[in-house]
Formats: C-alpha cells, sequence, structure tokens
C-alpha cells in the first residue's frame, strides 16, 4: 500500500509527501473521513492532489492512502434516471444517508448493487465473442440495455443463462474463466474505444426552429452556446435535452445553480418525449456539481459525464451530452492550477487550456461501435460557455470556437428584447451545413437549403437596411426595401422566437417549422412581386391574412397552408391605390 | 473537532502582508479554522485559514491588520470553522459584517451556532421555490418576480435610487395571506454612514425594522470583512428558514463591495488576477453566494426595466401563484419597451416625423410605461393592481402586436374586450 502525508493545504488542493510510487490520476484517500483526492502532478516523492471534497478541517500530517486506481464510472444497468455528482456518487443516495446536505467522506456506488435485473442472453455457450459484442440484453425502462464485452476481452463463452442478475453477478462465463458482469468499470480520463469515426451526415433534430433549420448540429457534432448573464443558456441546454432525438440524455450542471437541476429532476418525470411518449426522465442521466460544491468535483464531472455518454454510443444509441457550464469547469481547472503556482496563460487560465478543451470535444462523435455487428452510434455534445461580461474575446469561448461544428451566440440585446432563443443569426453558424444537407433534401423538402439560404440572405440585408434606416427613418425607405423588413421581421417574430415556456409551441415538428418558414418566404416573394406592379407595402401589411401569419405557432400544418393560399389570393387581388 | 481543551497559542507572526498574517511553525493546524487574535492593545480579532503547510500558516484577519505587529500579538487557533451565532431574536437587530451586535443592545441568547460556509445542499433534496413575494412594486412583481427563499443582490452605479428601492422591497415585501411569516434579511456592504442612517430611519420609521435583520459593513469598516458578511447573513437567513419556518427575502447591496474584498485578497496573496484585477474564481465565489440573480441599477427610472432577470420567476407566476396570463404579459410588455426604447434612439437622429404611425404608438408606449408601470413612488401595489395597469399599457398598442399574448388570454383579459362584456356577467 502506498501511503504518505498530508504537507500543505490549500484550498481544493493539497500536497501529500513521501507517497512514493503513485502514478498519475490515482485516486487517493485523505485522513480519517476518507476523503477523496485525485493525483494531478508528481514531483519526486510529493504528489499534487486535488480534492473531490471539501478540505475544511484537514489538518497537516494527516494519512493519506493512495488506491492505485484512476478515477473509475461504473457502467451498468442503473443508469438512466439517476442524479450524480461530479464524481458519481449517487445524490439519492447521498439523501438517504446525509440528508439535505451533503457531508464528506461519504462513499456511495454509482449502481445500485440489490436491485436485480432480468438478463436476456444474445449469445450462446461456444460463441466467440470480442470488445463490444453484445452477450446479452437487460429492459432498463424502454430501453434496451445491451450487456456488452467489456474492452480488452475477448474468448468463447463457456455459459451463459437467462436469470436476475445484481450488476455485480456474472451474466456469462468465458472459457478462460473471466466473468463478463451486468456492470464493468471504465476510466473516465481515458475516451472508450470505437472501431472508426462517421461522417456527420445526420442532423440532430431538436424541435427548435432556429436550431433545426439555420443552423443545425450534426448527430456526433460537437455546438456551442456562449451567452451573457441571463441570455438563455441554460434554457437552451434544457430544451434540448428535452426535446433532442437521441435515445439517451446526459445532462451535466457543471458549477451551475442547484435549483435548475432540481427543474430538470420535477419536470422530466412529468415531460413526455413527443416520440416514443415516454417521460422523459427515462432516457436522461443526470450530472450535478452545483456552484456550491467542491471544484474539483466539477472538474472531473464533464468527464463522468461523457464516459457514459460513450457506454451508451457503444451500444449504438445516440446519446446528446449537454454540460452547462463548460465556463465553470475552465475555472475550476484555473483555480486549481492557481493554487498550484503554475504558470499561468490568458486570464490566468493553465497554458494547457485548449488542449483540455479540445479533447473533451474530441470525445464527441458518430462511430462504428466495437462490436462484429458494426452497430453505429454517436455522442453529440453540446457546451454553454459564460463569458465574463458577455465578451467573447475571452479564453474559454475563443478557445471553444476553434473546435465546435456549430455556434449558436446568443445575444443580450436579443434577450432584452425577449426574443428567445436569443441566437444571433448574424454572428452564429453551423459547418454541418453541407454535411446534413442531402438528409433534409430527403426528408423535410427539396427546397430546405434555397429556403434556408434565402431566409439568411433577407436577415443580413435587414442588416443594412437598418443602418440606412438609422440615418433617414423608415418612411423614406423605397416600398421594395419596406417589403424586406416587413418579410425580416417575420421571420425574427413569427419563426426564430421560440418561447421554451409555451405550451404548443416550445417543440415544433420538423415538418411544421418547414411550412412555417415557408410561409413567411412565400409571403415576401408575393409582397415583392405586388410591389412591383405598384401595390404598396402598407396596404398588404394591413391584410388580416398576415395577422394570422403572425398567429402561426398556434396553428396546424394544414391551416399553415392555408394561410399561403390564401395570401397569396389577397395580394393578387390588391389593387394600385389612385 | 470536540475535546480539544487545550486551544495552541503561538507568538510567532512571522509576516503581515495586506489583510493577511503569516505565522510559522504551528502544529495541527487546520484548513478553514477560525483564530482568535489578541493584539498588545487588549483587542481581540478573528481570522481563519487561508492556506497551511508544515513551515507557515496564512490567515485572513476580518478586522484587518492594522496595529497587528509582529512581536507581541498572539494567535489563538480554535479548531473549529467560522459560526455564527444564531437565533429568531436576531429579528429588528443591527450585526456587524461577521455577526456582532452593533446596536448597543446585549449579545444574543444563540438558538444554534451554524458555519457560515454552509453546506452543499443536495440537489436531489431541494424543494423548488414557488411562493410568490409581493414587493408591491410594479417592475419588480410584474417583471422580475421574485420567489420565497430568493437572494437578490443588488449591484449599483451608486446613488440613492437603488437604495431607496432596496428599502423599499425590505418595507412591503410580503407573501400573499402569510403577513406574519415574512422576514427580510438585509445585508450591507461597504455603505456609506449616511446611507446606513437612511436604513436605519427608513425601516425604524416605517416599524419594518421589526422583520429584519440587518447586517452592516460600513465604508471604513475593514474591507476583509465583508468577505464574511453575506455569508453570515445567508446562514442567519437558513436558520430562520428552515428552523422557524419563515419566508425570507435576503437582499445583498452592493455586491460590488464584496468584490473588492476578494480583490483585495487576492492581491495580498499574490495570486494571478482574471478580468480588471479580480480574482479568477470571483464568479464561481460569487455563485456560492447566490444561485438565483435578479438585477437592479440605481438610474433613473430606478429599475432599468430590460436587464432585470429573476430566474426563479418562472417558478412564481403562473395560475395559482400570481395569474395564467402574466408571463405572456411580461414577455410582451419587455418585447414592447425594447423597441420602444430602440425607436427613442432613433428619433434623436431622424425625428418623429419619419417614423411610421405604428412606431409612434410604441414610442407613447414606451413612455407611458415608464411614468405608469415602473416609476410608482412609494405606492405599495397589489399584484391585480400591477397587472391591470399592464393591460391598460397594451391596450395602446394594435392587437396585432400583442403576439406574445395567447389569443385565449387577449380575450379574456384585454380591456377592448372586458368592456365589450356586460357589467357583472364574466364571459363565458
Ligand atoms: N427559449 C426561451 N424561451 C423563453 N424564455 C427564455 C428562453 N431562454 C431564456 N429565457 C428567459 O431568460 C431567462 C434566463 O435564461 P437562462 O437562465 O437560461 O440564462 P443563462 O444564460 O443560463 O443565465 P446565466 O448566465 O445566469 O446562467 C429565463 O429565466 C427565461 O425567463
Ligand atoms: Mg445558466
Amino acid at each position: 500500500m502506498i501511503t504518505g502525508t498530508v504537507s500543505r493545504i490549500s484550498g481544493p488542493v493539497l500536497l501529500a509527501r513521501g507517497i512514493k510510487g503513485s502514478k498519475m490520476y490515482d485516486v487517493v484517500h485523505v485522513g480519517a473521513d476518507e476523503l477523496r483526492g485525485e493525483i494531478i502532478r508528481l514531483e519526486g516523492e510529493t504528489a499534487v492532489v486535488q480534492m473531490y471534497e471539501d478540505t475544511t478541517g484537514l489538518k497537516i500530517g494527516e494519512k493519506v492512502v493512495n488506491t492505485e486506481r484512476p478515477l473509475s464510472v461504473e457502467l451498468g444497468p442503473g443508469l438512466i434516471s439517476s442524479i450524480y455528482d461530479g464524481i458519481q456518487r449517487p445524490l439519492t443516495a447521498l439523501f438517504g444517508k446525509s440528508g439535505d446536505f451533503i457531508s464528506r467522506g461519504i462513499s456511495v456506488p454509482g449502481l445500485d448493487r440489490d436491485k436485480k435485473w432480468a438478463f436476456r442472453p444474445a449469445a450462446k455457450a461456444g460463441d466467440k465473442v470480442g470488445p463490444g459484442d453484445v452477450v446479452g440484453t437487460v429492459e432498463e425502462y424502454h430501453i434496451e440495455h445491451r450487456i456488452m464485452v467489456p474492452p480488452g476481452i475477448a474468448g468463447t463463452i463457456k455459459e451463459i443463462r437467462e436469470a436476475d442478475l445484481r450488476v455485480e453477478e456474472a451474466a456469462c462465463t468465458l472459457e478462460d474463466g473471466t466473468e463478463i458482469r451486468l456492470m464493468h468499470t471504465w476510466p473516465v480520463r481515458k475516451g472508450r474505444p470505437y472501431r472508426t469515426k462517421m461522417d456527420s451526415a445526420l442532423p440532430l433534430i431538436t424541435g427548435q426552429r432556429v436550431f433545426d433549420l439555420i443552423f443545425p448540429v450534426a448527430k456526433g457534432g460537437t455546438a456551442m452556446i456562449p451567452g451573457g448573464f441571463g441570455t438563455g443558456k441554460t434554457v437552451s441546454e434544457q430544451t434540448l435535452a428535452k426535446w433532442s432525438d437521441t435515445q439517451i440524455v446526459v445532462y451535466i450542471g457543471c458549477g451551475e445553480r442547484g435549483n435548475e437541476m432540481t427543474d430538470v429532476l420535477t419536470e422530466f418525470p412529468e415531460l413526455v418525449d413527443p416520440r416514443t411518449k415516454l417521460p422523459l426522465i427515462q432516457r436522461t442521466i443526470m450530472i450535478a456539481n452545483t456552484s456550491n460544491m467542491p471544484v474539483a468535483a466539477r472538474e472531473a464531472s464533464i468527464y463522468t459525464g461523457i464516459t457514459m455518454a460513450e457506454y451508451f454510443r457503444d451500444m449504438g444509441y445516440d446519446v446528446a451530452l449537454m454540460a452547462d457550464s463548460t465556463s465553470r469547469w475552465g475555472e475550476a481547472l484555473r483555480e486549481v492550477s492557481g493554487r498550484l503556482e503554475e504558470m499561468p496563460g490568458e486570464e490566468g487560465y493553465p497554458a494547457y487550456l485548449p488542449t483540455r478543451l479540445s479533447a473533451f470535444y474530441e470525445r464527441a462523435g458518430r462511430v462504428v461501435c466495437a462490436g462484429s455487428d458494426r452497430r453505429t452510434g454517436s455522442v453529440t455534445v453540446v457546451g454553454a460557455v459564460s463569458p465574463p461580461g458577455g465578451d467573447f474575446s475571452e479564453p474559454i469561448t475563443q478557445n471553444t470556437l476553434r473546435i465546435v461544428g456549430t455556434f449558436w451566440a446568443l445575444d443580450t440585446s436579443l434577450a432584452y428584447r425577449r426574443h428567445f432563443p436569443s441566437v444571433n443569426w448574424i454572428k452564429s453558424y453551423s459547418l454541418y451545413l453541407d454535411g446534413v444537407q442531402d438528409w433534409y433534401l430527403q426528408h423535410v423538402s427539396d427546397e430546405w437549403r434555397a429556403l434556408r439560404d434565402r431566409t439568411m440572405y433577407l436577415l443580413q440585408k435587414e442588416v443594412e437596411l437598418q443602418e440606412i434606416v438609422q440615418l433617414v427613418g423608415p418612411d423614406a425607405l423605397p416600398e421594395g426595401e419596406k417589403a424586406i423588413l416587413e418579410a425580416t421581421r417575420m421571420i425574427r417574430e413569427d419563426f426564430l422566437q421560440q418561447s421554451a415556456y409555451s405550451d404548443v409551441d416550445s417543440f415544433c415538428p420538423l415538418e411544421k417549422q418547414y411550412w412555417m418558414l415557408k410561409a413567411i418566404i412565400a409571403f415576401y416573394e408575393g409582397m415583392s412581386a405586388a410591389v412591383n406592379r405598384g401595390i404598396m407595402v402598407r396596404q398588404i401589411t394591413g391584410l388580416p391574412v398576415k395577422e394570422e401569419i403572425g398567429r402561426m405557432k398556434e396553428a396546424d400544418v394544414a391551416k399553415i397552408k392555408g394561410l399561403i393560399a390564401e395570401a397569396d389570393q389577397r395580394i393578387a387581388a390588391l389593387e394600385v391605390e389612385k | 473537532m470536540t475535546g480539544s481543551l487545550a486551544t495552541r497559542e503561538c507568538t510567532t507572526v512571522n509576516n503581515v502582508s495586506g489583510p493577511l498574517l503569516f505565522v510559522e511553525r504551528v502544529k495541527g493546524v487546520s484548513y478553514g479554522e477560525i483564530v482568535d487574535i489578541d493584539l498588545p492593545n487588549g483587542e481581540r480579532r478573528t481570522g481563519q485559514v487561508l492556506d497551511v503547510s508544515d513551515r507557515v500558516t496564512v490567515i485572513q484577519v476580518f478586522e484587518g491588520t492594522i496595529w497587528i505587529d509582529n512581536l507581541k500579538t498572539r494567535v489563538r487557533f480554535s479548531g473549529k470553522p467560522f459560526r455564527i451565532d444564531v437565533s429568531r431574536d436576531m429579528l429588528g437587530r443591527v450585526f456587524n459584517g461577521v455577526g456582532r451586535p452593533r446596536d448597543g443592545g446585549p449579545e444574543i441568547v444563540p438558538e444554534a451556532s451554524l458555519d457560515i460556509a454552509g453546506m452543499a445542499i443536495n440537489p436531489f433534496a431541494r424543494d423548488k421555490p414557488a411562493e410568490f413575494i409581493q414587493t408591491g412594486m410594479s417592475a419588480i412583481d410584474g417583471l422580475n418576480t421574485l420567489v420565497r427563499g430568493q437572494k437578490l443582490p443588488i449591484f449599483t452605479g451608486s446613488g440613492l435610487p437603488a437604495n431607496k428601492l432596496a428599502a423599499q422591497i425590505a418595507r412591503q415585501a410580503k407573501v400573499i395571506g402569510e403577513g406574519e411569516k415574512f422576514a427580510v434579511v438585509f445585508c450591507a456592504m461597504g455603505i456609506t454612514y449616511k446611507e446606513a442612517s437612511f436604513f436605519m430611519r427608513d425601516f425604524e420609521r416605517t416599524g419594518a425594522l421589526e422583520r429584519v435583520v440587518f447586517f452592516m459593513n460600513l465604508a471604513d469598516d475593514p474591507t476583509i470583512e465583508r468577505v464574511a458578511t453575506p455569508r453570515c447573513a445567508l446562514a442567519a437567513a437558513e436558520f430562520l428558514a428552515f428552523t422557524h419556518d419563515l419566508h425570507v427575502l435576503v437582499i445583498l447591496t452592493d455586491m460590488i463591495n464584496y468584490c473588492e474584498a476578494l480583490r483585495e485578497i487576492s492581491t495580498a496573496r499574490e495570486e494571478v488576477p482574471g478580468r480588471r484585477g479580480y480574482p479568477g474564481y470571483m464568479y464561481t465565489d460569487l455563485a456560492t453566494i447566490y444561485e438565483r440573480a435578479g438585477r437592479i441599477r440605481g438610474r433613473n427610472p430606478p429599475i432599468d426595466a430590460l436587464p432585470c432577470l429573476s430566474r426563479l420567476m418562472n417558478l412564481g407566476i403562473g395560475p395559482g401563484k400570481t395569474r395564467e396570463d402574466h408571463r405572456n404579459v411580461a414577455d410582451q410588455l419587455y418585447a414592447s419597451y425594447a423597441y420602444g426604447r430602440d425607436l427613442r434612439r432613433l428619433v434623436a437622429i431622424v425625428g418623429e416625423e419619419a417614423l411610421t404611425d405604428l412606431d409612434r404608438e410604441y414610442l407613447k408606449f414606451a413612455d407611458a410605461f415608464e411614468q405608469q408601470f415602473v416609476s410608482q413612488g412609494n405606492e405599495d401595489r397589489s399584484f391585480d393592481r400591477t397587472i391591470s395597469i399592464a393591460w391598460d399599457l397594451l391596450a395602446m398598442l394594435p392587437e396585432a402586436e400583442l403576439k406574445r399574448v395567447k389569443v385565449d388570454f387577449i380575450r379574456k383579459y384585454h380591456p377592448a374586450y372586458r368592456q365589450a362584456r356586460a357589467p357583472g356577467r364574466e364571459g363565458a
């Protein structure tokens, strides 16, 4: 057993002296309470340890015991609908043990040891199996939880049978005596193996118009949501967690408010997945390391989360991972680094910030999974970023920007205007447009790209026109340009705006999204044709049908199609004013 | 931490720098423990261990290091975390930044002694806060609704309006139907003597003091004390809420002064600064103090309606709490007012004639909104009054503009429809 003693304590960081033989990232137990920490640097016989629990009350000279194992998570049945802290302690069990407040030094396994799962074999004795092969399944809610041969293990099945099993029990035994249990563990800082990465050809459908039709993210892609205070990062992450078309969602509350996790906990059991009609909680895993929980555990939380996401990906599922907020994660990194008196980079962040960020986002992807059946799975990562003062030039925003494929820039001035989601349509972009184009043309409309590009063109034009308006006032514009401003106002208010709190509009099916945009662009085309024949924009905007288009959010597709036809007729019927 | 009768003592203050004290070679010091510091002149101060190694212990001194010497000053380690004595009798009393009476009254008889750092609440155990706190101020009740358990940090550009506002909230806030059970923990950091006496006079005059616990750290009190002040206030608030089941609103003003204190410690520790010289962990630190924030700025109109963002609002409004149309109405007011404000800027350049008719209506709306909704003086408005003013204002705009409001709610609450209905008979 490798042991040492505490020789310095500074906030979440301590030094352990004489801990010879330790490896980087070994987990250690400190003091009588066996508080958990992780070795993050070695200098001779001294180890620098970041502590996952509050260090108040620890003393110099207390004992440090090295477990000689890296920080790992337990993977197996029981993950879904659980809520964990940053190091996979189930908060429900902690609640049972220590009540409303989390006391220190409590250790509870991540997966329930007593619960029995009905294991149904998918392989038989004599089968040769390798890493990733599915030996059987258990039913976890409606999810078929596939029990896979863990990475690094292969052989011939000697014994396998249908039975009710606890997670630690063997589901099957190989000839060499290796047991494959319902659960296994995996070190969080190491990405799980897969066969190959694939291109991002499928969009993640979110039910949010500005995301799906304008700035899509691909399944297996990465997106960031930067935004100043109160611009809607959390609401966006939660909305995505609710409505994304994946089988599994991992939601990480990283250094943010505790109540927001309570929101998820109380709301998700009541909301149903619009696709499966089952409660959303039955596909969600939550990781909560809120602002008043120890910072080092916050640093670990995103790795804990993504490892679980990869595990379900390996079963062949699409997984979406939400992290709110990666800035708080970066700040945890900075705080620990600061205590180590490391050479600081920009704004005090450690020089390795960019490497850590890209290593994390790199774990996203659509892959051909390990296992002989070549199933595919994906992990999509959406990270919120909270730049201080909403200033996007700060290091976390800038470094994340270089990595991710979709950039949903939330905008303070739009949020003030209660334009939600406050995605700035000029600053935002998606690098997946070309990749997912075929899918949209097939599944939505062969007009999708043209419609989208037209919309973007008008919105960009609006910016130019607004500048002119600032000089001469709106009334001085030619009718053709007034028509553009009318159209962009409709795009903004009747299409882009989508309240997360609306019962009818918080989730908008893809087909309806398309027809809504179509209605506005068709209205614009009609308007500009009419203007060419001498009709005034005022005449057109006075039509009652325009007001009805403004109420499309509360309408269905049939109704919208009707409105398109009606608008077309009404505009055509207008006569030039004398 | 029990049973240690022998408190360790030492006189080896080795170094003093800014608010920090460096003490060498003390055995058995624990991280975060409280130390008593006895000055040669007989004064006693409180400090806390910030960093400890087998050679040096770093202590931050809450009352500042002035008069501390490195010859005679004695430091005594308590072996205990920072605690504050709490009791229901704190209501009506005034305390300093570390929770000692400063109103000349007796020490309180503690019902409990609480660690001011608090413990992490298990998110699983949290109740969703829901009760609506009525402040009687339209701009808050209508647009930034406060909810039980809320902490209201105030950042000001300094000036009296914010203080007036804070005092008015402290005075008027209530949970409808639960009058007796309401308390305000008012935490003022770095305020001037003049401001302090304004609050005292206001609270005494209006009788509000009896339901207020007032933590007061003055501008000329040691800055460092402020690091503890909001945590003391929260510990007291949690005690009143959990043990005595009171509805508690915590008002923290002015948080800027708290941030200054953090900066001061950070500088003394020679840490690498983040933005504007504030330590990099400041946001994390602030987050540990308040998990929910609304913002109020000391401008005219006293509440800048736009950047006020109460996160808890969503939970405290709607049917059964305020009214079903509350969210829609608030969104509409925000959106329309923001548009009206944009137009003002435009008018300054191009003149009102260059606007469309519709835009002119928005301008009128924005003016009326400020005069009737935001500026209300000392009036204490019921929620019904607030929302009915809101509807009267919205009625100034064409109905087609009210896209944030569901058609059903327009039919039910818009003055045009209400007047159309026969009096005395509510519409079907
Ligand atoms: N899509 C949306 N629909 C309706 N309202 C929204 C939406 N997004 C945000 N809001 C409003 O904005 C408020 C702030 O949103 P949110 O808490 O998500 O901001 P944030 O960016 O996470 O803030 P912080 O930086 O403080 O974490 C919400 O309480 C809600 O009122
Ligand atoms: Mg947030």
